[in-house]
């Protein structure tokens, strides 16, 4: 059994959303970059989890990006990882760094392809998709839970007003959501174990880009909170009502 | 012509759906050309009344029995392939997502998910997006002939007016690989996402015994119900009410958050909301700085209030 964790790098949640070269560039200027979230806390530790189940699962991650984004690899890989690759391409085109999973995938032989719910940057929620189907894979997205039974996946995944249980044959692709499994925190042998653990660098292959970001804008400014007085409520819902009309 | 995707949730066509189709028709409107609407799977209602949102034409596919991405994806490809569509048009919701995209693979369909505007015609075809959880909008050109596009929900209002479409029915034979073991059902069919007021709380609430006081309020307003994350965490409240950064991203109209500190992970995923109104006791909550209006009172005995006044003037 193998399986491939995508992994992207993102600016952590608290950092500051600012653009530069005329609106045309986010500002990463003093920006820590972080696992995306839903990557590693949802796909990442679950399929950690399942490893430790099953020794014999191989584990390997997947990042495309340019070489800023190996520390989060490597962090990847002290939380449990077995190895992993770092396609070297930028690219904000999901259709370009799904091309390049998708290669590396088809070579690697996965059962199981994790992907996380969506970027907290790009928030696309596409890029499993895409694997998917350049791999024509079955694709169950937003799960919230996973077991593997053999050559099944039992997934949970997230519908309209509730869950539903699907059994789906390996190899599959699946998006993670919360619930799947609980953050982990690093420890110190994970971290050293790291340092030694193969990282593969691979140059992409050639894929025309389908879109282009142009430009970043700002939401515009609130105009400042009406506060009211909490003895008179009364006109809280006369504002929402005439001011507002949100009611 | 623009292909507009609609969810078929257990035989209903869903809200924002409905407002995906609105905006596929003045998609249509704007590159002069005109929309029509695709459902997969058998519907509880009469889809000639789609036509009262401005299409003439439902194209109907039986043959799924529940969703598959791969199945579903093959289906309005090849629709899409068929009708020569120029753009493909689906709601960024939990079907949508898992579809759009496979789609856009499928076609090779630039794409563009989280829209919130019409498209930008002028140089391009450019469209406007939600990025950074929230906090910023990008502006993304499609680079190809055949565009897809998911629009999010209540960025666009459906809009109604009056018309017949003519429906075809078609039926394929498909070969689903996932099977819906079974499912479960919390409440109503209402996502989070399409509910049009939202009454969330956090840990000012103290615990889960004190949520019957939110409740209340969200039934007098018919809302839908959300928490911050430590509450959905500590099990007080379901996983799927957690806003924010890693939880649900939410737009509705009004976001009524009580006991709710404001940080900044909480704030990604509700300040796309028209209308905040913040209860919390502490007057240097950081969520008043994102507020239209404020309460600075104590949740306890300012929500039963609010319902209650809410009561009175409905
Ligand atoms: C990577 C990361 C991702 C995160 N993602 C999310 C996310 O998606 N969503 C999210 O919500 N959080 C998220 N968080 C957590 C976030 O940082 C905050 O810790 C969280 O939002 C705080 O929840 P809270 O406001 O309910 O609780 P608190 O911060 O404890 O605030 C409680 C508030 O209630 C008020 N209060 C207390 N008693 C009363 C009363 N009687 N009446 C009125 N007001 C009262 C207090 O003044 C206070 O402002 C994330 C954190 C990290 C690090
Ligand atoms: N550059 C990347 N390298 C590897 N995986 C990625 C990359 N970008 C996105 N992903 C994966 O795809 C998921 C969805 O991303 P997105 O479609 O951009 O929202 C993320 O949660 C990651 O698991």
């Amino acid at each position: 059994m193998k399986i491939l964790v995508c992994i992207s790098k993102t600016p952590d949640t608290t950092a500051k959303i600012a653009f530069t070269d005329n609106n045309t560039k986010y500002d990463t200027n003093g920006v820590q970059w972080i696992i995306n979230p839903y990557d590693e806390w949802y796909a990442l530790v679950r399929a950690i989890e399942l490893k430790e189940a099953d020794a014999s699962i191989a584990l390997h991650l997947i990042s495309v990006g340019g070489a800023d984004a190996e520390p989060i690899l490597r962090k990847a890989l002290a939380l449990g990882g077995d190895e992993a690759i770092r396609i070297n391409i930028d690219s904000d085109d999901s259709f370009v760094i799904a091309t390049q999973i998708a290669e590396a995938a088809k070579t690697g032989g996965y059962d199981l392809i994790l992907t996380g719910k969506e970027t907290i940057d790009h928030n696309g929620s596409s890029l499993g998709g895409m694997v998917a189907e350049l791999l024509d894979l079955p694709y169950v997205s937003l799960a919230t839970k996973l077991e593997l039974n053999g050559t099944t996946a039992n997934v949970t995944r997230e519908i309209d007003g509730g869950q539903e249980l699907n059994e789906v044959p390996t190899p599959v692709v699946i998006s993670a959501q919360k619930g799947m499994a609980e953050a982990r925190i690093p420890n110190m042998r994970g971290i050293m174990a790291a340092r030694t653990k193969p990282l593969k660098v691979v140059e992409p292959v050639a894929c025309e880009a389908l879109t282009t970001t142009v430009s970043f804008e700002l939401p515009p400014a609130k105009a400042g909170v009406k506060l009211v007085d909490a003895e008179n409520v009364q006109e809280l819902v006369r504002l929402l009502k005439e001011e507002a009309k949100a009611i | 012509m623009i292909l507009v995707f609609l969810d078929n949730v257990s035989g209903s066509i869903k809200k924002s759906s409905l407002e995906a189709l609105s905006y596929g028709v003045a998609v249509a409107k704007q590159l002069g050309t005109e929309a029509q609407a695709l459902v997969i799977g058998s519907a509880n209602s009469d889809l000639t009344e789609l036509g009262n949102y401005g299409v003439s034409k439902v194209h109907q596919v039986t043959g799924p029995e529940a969703f598959d991405a791969q199945a579903y994806a093959r289906i309005v490809s090849d629709k899409s392939n068929e009708l020569n569509a120029s753009v493909v048009i689906f709601s960024h919701s939990l079907m949508g997502k898992a579809l759009a995209s496979r789609v856009s693979a499928r076609l090779k369909a630039g794409l563009v998910t989280g829209a919130v505007a019409l498209p930008d015609t002028s140089n391009g075809f450019v469209v406007k997006k939600s990025v950074f959880s929230g906090k910023a909008f990008a502006n993304v050109k499609i680079n190809t002939a055949v565009k897809a596009i998911s629009l999010n929900p209540n960025a666009y209002t459906a809009v109604l007016g009056e018309g017949k479409a003519e429906v075809t029915t078609t039926t394929v034979s498909v070969d689903a690989k996932v099977k819906v073991v079974s499912s479960t059902k919390s409440s109503s069919d209402r996502t989070l996402t399409e509910s049009e007021i939202v009454v969330s709380a956090g840990r000012g609430m103290k615990g889960p015994e004190n949520w019957g006081m939110i409740e209340e309020l969200a039934d007098v307003l018919d809302a839908g119900l959300a928490c911050s994350r430590p509450v959905a965490d500590a099990h007080w409240r379901p996983h799927h009410e957690h806003v924010g950064q890693t939880g649900v991203a939410i737009a509705p109209n009004l976001y009524i958050a009580i006991g709710i500190s404001g940080a900044i992970q909480h704030l990604a995923g509700v300040n796309r909301s028209k209308v905040i109104v913040v209860i919390n006791k502490d007057p240097e909550a950081p969520f008043f700085k994102a507020a239209d209006y404020g309460i600075v009172g104590d949740a306890f005995e300012v929500v039963p209030k609010l319902t209650a006044a809410l009561k009175v003037g409905a």
